[in-house]
């Protein structure tokens, strides 16, 4: 009986339920199918939480104002208990939490219920950068969706938890290391949106920062088509600079000469490095090759041993392609 | 019962007790307080000690504050910023709020209260402090060396990889927890065994229930923050798998055990904060508590409760959809008992004689802030819009509005309270108003635009931030400045009062409870005669004695045990 009362409620809520597009005084613009469902709860719970907190303030200021303490003013006896008065004021705050709690609930199943014909993206995090890969096996650091169309992301990480933040989308789900996590969402307005880690991750966490970029429909295709041959329409060196900024080298290696986690790119080509064992050696070719693949080789002095791998994760055109970028870093 | 003159009886009590010297002046030296059992100079030391951590604590947000005046650099780097808004929440976390209100005003009150001598175990009460100084300590040291940045929380594997001092601080939070659970054992066995004759389970006063609740949960749910802690300093030195992946352990894991203490922890926080705003709103509303059972209950089922909600800061954690909807209705479970409370003092209010001073504008200042720290609970409960808010500023406003418009609000309601009796001065009225109304406007300021900003998105523990925000976080600021001018004239005037305050009167405030049957300050043995407990609420019973400039019993014998010994 109680479900049947919750679902007509909602039913005729349903039917009342705004459809805006535009940021509000409270909410981001609103992107994602979710969305509009996630703000009239917000909006149910507010109207709910401004009843009763006028409600109670209210109260207190007439009380204070009627009962305070004057001249010739005395408190007046009055019951110290009222068990129905007490049961009714107990009862009211359960029914009005229940319903708060089925319908963020039923939101909710949606938001966790991808649809079976979802594209996939496979998205992975890593201090302070996210990538996202394509079914082509195409790799960009901006996450590119089709307009209406269900996307699921399947997310790992690479070291410590992120957590993915879409807020025009209503959506975030922590990614951890060790397992997939999953989420999805289906955009509903062309355009470019900002894209948070939630979950504190160190350093660069605040600029750990993507954008989603909804295509209108059908420019998505043509989009990853034209940006999955970028070893063939680009320069080696502008698709090496490429890679370095998308794949993560940018986090740890500078250009400009200056020190990060990792020493820096400029001019170090076909210069000798000292190395923490005490040896030197002459970056080349096969010196940067085996330092993507196996990075706990050859550690340049002053450096901790701290960079994954990238074995199995780039290719050899892309190696090559990062190669020719470092060289036309040489003095 | 021998009816005496009242005026007579009176001062031959005052005669009694105010003549003599008081606990503050028993023993001189310092020897005579870093050795003490005396459970009033172990609350004042704690006091404090709890004040230092607060303006400690103060430091670093005003910190945090300042330099998110501007997206990107104003004032410090990303590594500088992540340690200070790690150090705000540690400390006061860890040194100010937990102990705040029991360690340092309910060891004060509760023996009093109970018209008892001491605590049940005096040594016990002592160690508790010197586990409380160890601790600190150790943070301290955590701070000097290197400092922490992983946030208050710990999360693993940030924690456990992270090159900052985190062994230091999280042994620190280990002995901390320590104090606090001796603390709570200390509560429980005097509360069971010393209440006085008259004084049933129901005839204690609130704050009781409400510190009875709380020693509860720090008995049970501390001792699991400490293996947590244990286990993340053996993942760090011995390299043992418990939590990091990359060992063979489960990062989420930690996140449950700490949190099956962290959210318990903030019943920690709030319940005796609730015992107090029941002392202060029935005494300055001269009317008996409305509804003492169901306030009673509640502080037990919160208790309870407390144990039961911890999977709602994991809603986006990955555990699954079936655990999440148990802990969302959990959740909203725990909300019941705090909205009775608040509906009980608003009655308790209703046809009284309310005078505003300072601990009842503390206490009108709690209800209005309370109220909206409870119901932004309610978007963080329900699972769909806590996706979206989760880790936003939005739930920085709620705890703060909680922790700090409740526990803070009310700890200074209390501090005002019994100032009196603690220190035997009264302080500037005028002065308090000032104070209250610059924290008032100051922390809405500051966290009222922190529930919007985090609506639009923007993610707690950001160093750097899109520009769409700029505008909120200088507003922010611009409150915290005014937050910190409220406590700069707090104080000022508290330690004014100290010095040239007016002499504190035995019960300034007409309250029923038993600590105002002592002088104030109280001797070092509180109580000249056994106490017979009454009505703790009956606030009928006194009455304005212009002579005193506070309120008398209009029947002193009617607290007295033998009330034929006091004549």
């Amino acid at each position: 009986m109680t479900y049947n009362l919750v679902a007509s409620l909602l039913s005729a809520a349903a039917a009342l339920q705004p459809q805006p597009k535009k940021p509000s005084f409270w909410m981001p613009p609103q992107v994602s199918t979710f969305a509009a469902n996630v703000d009239w709860l917000f909006m149910v719970i507010l109207g709910i939480s401004v009843f009763f907190f006028v409600l109670i303030v209210a109260l207190m200021i007439v009380f204070v104002i009627r009962y305070r303490h004057r001249e010739g003013h005395v408190a007046e006896a009055s019951p110290t208990h009222n068990l129905p008065l007490e049961v009714v004021w107990t009862a009211i705050p359960v029914a009005v939490v229940m319903v708060i709690f089925y319908l963020g609930f039923t939101s909710y199943l949606d938001m966790a219920t991808p649809p079976a014909n979802a594209y996939e993206v496979r998205v992975e995090g890593q201090k302070w950068k996210w990538t996202f890969t394509y079914p082509n096996g195409y790799v960009d650091e901006n996450l590119h969706v089709p307009v209406d169309r269900p996307i699921r992301l399947v997310m790992s990480s690479a070291d410590v938890i992120h957590s993915l933040y879409v807020p025009a989308f209503r959506i975030k789900r922590d990614v951890v290391p060790g397992r997939y996590s999953k989420e999805w969402f289906q955009a509903t307005t062309p355009g470019e949106y900002d894209v948070f880690c939630a979950e504190y991750c160190g350093t660069g966490h605040s600029d750990m920062l993507a954008h989603v970029i909804v295509h209108p429909p059908g420019e998505f295709e043509q989009w990853l088509e034209k940006a999955s041959n970028f070893l063939d329409t680009m320069t080696p060196v502008e698709a090496g600079r490429k890679l370095y900024q998308v794949r993560g080298c940018q986090q740890c290696h500078s250009v400009d000469g200056t020190a990060k986690i990792g020493p820096s790119f400029k001019g170090i080509f076909g210069e000798p490095q000292a190395l923490s064992n005490g040896s030197k050696v002459t970056v080349d070719e096969n010196y940067i090759r085996e330092s993507i693949l196996e990075p706990q080789a050859k550690v340049v002095a002053g450096f901790e041993p701290v960079m994954p791998t990238y074995q199995g994760r780039l290719k050899d055109p892309e190696i090559d392609a990062l190669i020719q970028y470092i060289k036309s870093l040489a003095k | 019962m021998a009816t005496a003159d009242p005026a007579l009886t009176d001062d031959r009590l005052l005669h009694e007790t105010e003549s003599g010297e008081s606990y503050l002046t028993h023993g001189k030296g310092i020897l005579s307080w870093l050795l003490t059992l005396d459970h009033k100079r172990i609350g004042v030391m704690y006091l404090i000690f709890i004040l230092a951590s607060f303006l400690l604590g103060g430091v670093f947000a005003l910190l945090v504050r300042t330099e998110l005046l501007t997206p990107a650099r104003t004032i410090m780097d990303a590594d500088t910023y992540n340690k200070m808004f790690t150090l705000h929440g540690a400390v006061m976390i860890f040194l100010f709020i937990i102990p705040g209100i029991p360690a340092a005003l309910g060891n004060f009150v509760l023996p009093l209260m109970l018209g008892a001598k001491d605590v049940a175990l005096p040594r016990l009460n002592l160690a508790s402090l010197y586990c409380w100084i160890s601790g600190a300590i150790l943070a301290l040291v955590s701070i000097t060396v290197g400092a922490i940045d992983t946030g208050w929380t710990f999360y693993t594997p940030y924690s456990t990889t992270t090159g900052t001092a985190v062994i230091w601080m999280v042994l620190g939070v280990f002995i901390l927890g320590f104090s606090s659970i001796f603390t709570g054992l200390n509560f429980i066995v005097t509360i069971h065994k010393m209440r006085p004759e008259g004084m049933t389970w129901f005839r204690m006063p609130l704050l009781l229930w409400g510190l009875y609740a709380t020693a509860i949960i720090q008995v049970l749910a501390t001792p699991v923050l400490a293996i947590t802690l244990l286990l993340l300093v053996a993942e760090r030195t011995l390299g043992v798998g418990i939590f990091d992946p990359s060992l063979g352990g489960d990062p989420v894991l930690f996140q449950h055990f700490f949190w099956f203490y962290s959210h318990p922890a903030v019943y920690i926080m709030i319940l005796p904060a609730m015992g107090v705003m029941s002392e202060v709103i029935s005494t300055f509303s001269r009317k008996h508590i409305f509804g003492y059972r169901f306030i009673a209950y509640s502080s037990i089922a919160i208790a309870i409760l407390s144990f039961l909600v911890w999977g709602h800061h994991m809603f986006v954690s990955g555990q699954s959809g079936l655990a999440n909807m148990i802990f969302s209705a959990l959740t909203f479970s725990v909300a019941i008992p705090s909205a009775v409370k608040v509906f009980n003092w608003i009655a308790t209010m209703y046809k009284g004689s309310i005078r505003l001073d300072a601990p009842m504008i503390y206490a009108l200042a709690f209800l209005f802030l309370f109220a909206i720290g409870g119901l932004t609970g309610l978007f963080l409960g329900a699972l769909a819009t806590d996706i979206h808010l989760h880790d936003t500023y939005f739930v920085v406003a709620h705890f703060h509005y909680v922790m700090f418009g409740g526990t803070v609000i009310a700890f200074l309601s209390g501090l005002h309270y019994w100032w009196p009796k603690m220190f035997g001065k009264m302080y500037s009225e005028r002065w308090a108003r000032v104070a209250a109304l610059l924290i008032f406007v100051g922390f809405n300021l500051t966290f009222f635009t922190q529930f919007v900003m985090g609506s639009h998105g923007m993610p707690r523990r950001y160093y750097n931030y899109l520009p769409q925000f700029t505008v909120y976080h200088q507003a922010s600021s611009v409150g915290s400045y005014i937050l910190a001018l409220g406590f700069v004239v707090m104080a000022v005037y508290l330690l004014h009062s100290l010095v040239r305050g007016e002499r504190a009167p035995r019960n300034p405030w007409g309250a029923a409870t038993l600590e105002w049957e002592t002088s104030s300050p109280p001797p070092a043995h509180n109580f000249d005669h056994d106490m017979l407990a009454g009505d703790p609420y009956d606030l009928d019973a006194l009455v304005w004695d212009p002579k005193q400039k506070g309120y008398v019993r209009r029947d002193p014998s009617s607290i007295l045990l033998h009330p034929a010994e006091a004549v």
